[in-house]
């Protein structure tokens, strides 16, 4: 029996706000897996915890912010990005993370995210892509493939979707990536990396939402984790615009761009600031 | 490190003055987005705060600027933004989230005439009920009106501290005739400034509710990074923060956001009067509108109607208590605004039929003149 009590802890439990299990994503949905990875990776990359903030939009994946045992804000729709960025520039000591679904970061908040790529703003931001908004039944998102049907195609989607990678690489992105739920290992490492560059970091993780978006695309949750293992492939010197999403003709992942430049919070300081004051505050360290 | 204060006498326009507040209040992050006529506050700020040691950033767009002032708040710096009508509208998203998590911030609105891109050179001051009301849900609010540059300085400061004070965004409707007319401001000594920090959380860290009232009915606020793991969120919350979407928890919620402003109204509620003691008709105005009223009230004096002025700096929450006070014993009310009718209907409200409430209006984009007021007040009265 004691034994069983032990094991009643899981490993993350630290990490967790375990008054608010059980969470409120659904059997199948992906988002559950990219959050633990998050949260290993934060455990095992050696940042200061304490110091250590994850802010979210609105969104299932929005609800990450809710379930981690550190520092954690939920925002307005879309605005997880602009708030993150008030809160880095105002404490540079803090590690940020914004951990967000593609509706929100990519559509309503498409426009926070190209300029904060641009300033380089030191944040990692990871985006659970799963094709459509999970939230309110599964409607067409900006990155929903074409053709697929949603609640608001039902004839299928007349539109392109957005290549994340290639958006956070020509936004001026410092490390970019793509992994699915099913490579955790990858993943891991991958937002552990992440955390650790300086600079605005962005990971897609594809993540299958079976009760909305693959019970109208003919593709239950076995089927989603099936296409990610057969139809990848691992190629990390792909060049950003060749990472559209295409099923049939297979999906590029691996870490895309790891680069350096300085970030905004150094150049406001090198440029904006006056020097006798960036001296100062070096000598008081 | 050049002195936040800018001590000594100086002529700047109500921008600049309202900037020179906001860094004497102890603001160090402005998050921003350039609007006529509000742009020179920003502008002048950009200046200013890398040199104390603070932050400015100009953001992608209103909506964006909003966010990252409750994010730097957040963080445990105070953080102002200013725009005007067209900015505002955005705005409105992020004054709820701020309204709903209880972040300090401080909005400047240097009103131009409206609907939707308007006249923005020109002044009005057709915002106010938006900033009563203007994001979603029902909520209580803060928004002073300044009448001068020289004012504008003080009540910048007095924002902050209203705001730390009772952790929520405050709103400054100024216009564009007080936010670009130059004037004296006098700045004092820093040390003859008082400034208020938001309530901190004292004792344990892990028993710490962050949305849990302390002695004043406002709750300590702990920033990111100090070790309270706390969770906040735009979804109705309980004491720990954490959502629980209950009619209970909205009504708890509910009534601590707007309890905390609704106790303390003899502290929140600021007017002036002048010549009010022994008048027989009041002119109630703010802003702009309250300085050309008191010419106003000189004129009709010396033509035999016996007028005062009470002059609103605190339009949000309104001062009900003493217009139905005064509706008691005077023969009615004149509002003064540049809108056709705003704080009117808040006047007309609080004198509840016992005696007339009249509107001096104007559509915007210029001064309601002290003639035209004196006009009505002989056609009225």
């Amino acid at each position: 029996m004691n034994q069983i009590k032990k094991q009643v802890k899981h490993p993350l439990d630290d990490l967790l706000r375990i008054d608010r299990i059980p969470h409120i994503w659904c059997p199948g949905c992906g988002i559950g897996t990219a959050f633990s990875s998050c949260l290993i990776a934060m455990r095992e990359s050696g940042i200061d915890l304490e110091k250590t903030v994850m802010v979210s939009g609105i969104g299932c994946s929005g609800r990450g912010a809710g379930y981690v045992n550190l520092d954690s804000y939920h925002t307005t729709h879309g605005r997880a990005i602009p708030f993150a960025t008030g809160m880095k520039l105002a404490n540079p000591e803090l590690n940020v993370v914004v951990f967000s679904g593609d509706g929100d970061l990519f559509a309503i908040g498409g426009n926070h995210f190209i300029h904060a790529a641009r300033r380089n703003v030191d944040l990692t931001v990871i985006c659970v892509n799963n094709f459509n908004y999970g939230m309110t039944g599964g409607q067409v998102a900006a990155t929903t493939p074409n053709m697929a049907k949603t609640t608001t195609t039902p004839l299928g989607n007349p539109d392109t979707p957005f290549n994340l990678p290639l958006l956070a690489y020509a936004s001026g992105a410092t490390y970019v990536a793509r992994w699915t739920i099913l490579h955790t290992r990858d993943l891991t490492e991958s937002i552990e990396e992440a955390l650790l560059n300086r600079g605005f970091s962005f990971i897609e993780v594809l993540s299958p939402c079976p009760v909305n978006y693959g019970r109208r695309n003919k593709e239950n949750g076995i089927d989603s984790l099936k296409i990610y293992q057969e139809r990848t492939i691992i190629r990390n010197d792909a060049q950003p615009w060749e990472l559209d999403i295409d099923f049939d003709r297979g999906i590029v992942l691996g870490k895309f761009i790891q680069t350096e430049r300085p970030t905004c919070t150094d150049r406001y300081d090198n440029t904006c600031r006056p020097k006798e004051l960036i001296e100062g505050e070096k000598g008081l360290e | 490190m050049k002195p936040a204060v800018l001590t000594g006498e100086h002529f700047m326009t109500g921008d600049v003055a309202c900037a020179e507040g906001a860094l004497a209040a102890g603001c160090r992050f402005f998050g921003g987005y350039p609007i006529t006529p509000a742009t020179e506050v920003a502008e002048h700020i950009a200046g200013r705060l890398p040199e104390v040691g603070g932050t400015f950033i100009q953001m992608e767009d209103e909506i964006a600027a909003m966010a990252s002032i409750i994010g730097a708040s957040c963080a445990g710096v105070k953080s102002m933004t200013s725009t005007s009508g067209p900015g505002f509208s955005l705005m409105m998203e992020n004054i709820g989230l701020a309204i709903c998590t209880e972040t300090p911030c401080v909005v400047v609105n240097v009103q131009r005439a409206g609907p939707s891109t308007g006249l923005p050179t020109q002044g009005a001051q057709g915002d106010m009920m938006q900033a009563r009301w203007g994001s979603h849900g029902h909520y209580d609010i803060i928004a002073l009106a300044p009448s001068s540059p020289q004012e504008i300085f003080y009540l910048t400061i007095e924002a902050f501290n209203l705001s730390e004070t009772y952790r929520l965004p405050v709103l400054i409707m100024t216009d564009e005739m007080i936010g670009h007319i130059s004037e004296r401001v006098v700045i004092p000594e820093a040390k003859k400034i008082k400034t208020v920090s938001r309530p901190r959380p004292k004792g344990r860290k892990d028993r710490f509710k962050p949305f849990e009232p302390g002695a004043n009915g406002v709750a300590p606020m702990a920033s990111a990074g100090e070790g309270y793991h706390i969770h906040v969120t735009g979804l109705t919350h309980d004491e720990r923060g954490y959502p629980v979407m209950t009619v209970e928890t909205q009504k708890a919620m509910m009534a601590q956001i707007m309890g905390k402003i609704q106790r303390n109204l003899d502290d929140i509620i600021r007017t002036e009067a002048y010549r009010l003691e022994d008048a027989e008709v009041v002119i109630v105005s703010y802003g702009v509108s309250a300085r050309t009223s008191l010419a106003a009230v000189d004129e009709a004096r010396d033509q035999g109607i016996k007028a005062g002025l009470l002059r609103l700096i605190t339009v949000w929450p309104f001062p009900e208590a003493l217009i139905r006070n005064l509706a008691k014993k005077v023969k009615g009310f004149v509002t003064v605004e540049i809108n056709l009718g705003q704080i009117h209907l808040e006047v007309e409200r609080c004198a509840a039929g016992k005696v007339p409430s009249f509107l001096v209006g104007h559509p915007g984009g210029t001064i309601i003149t002290p003639e035209r007021v004196v006009e009505a007040l002989k056609e009225s009265f």
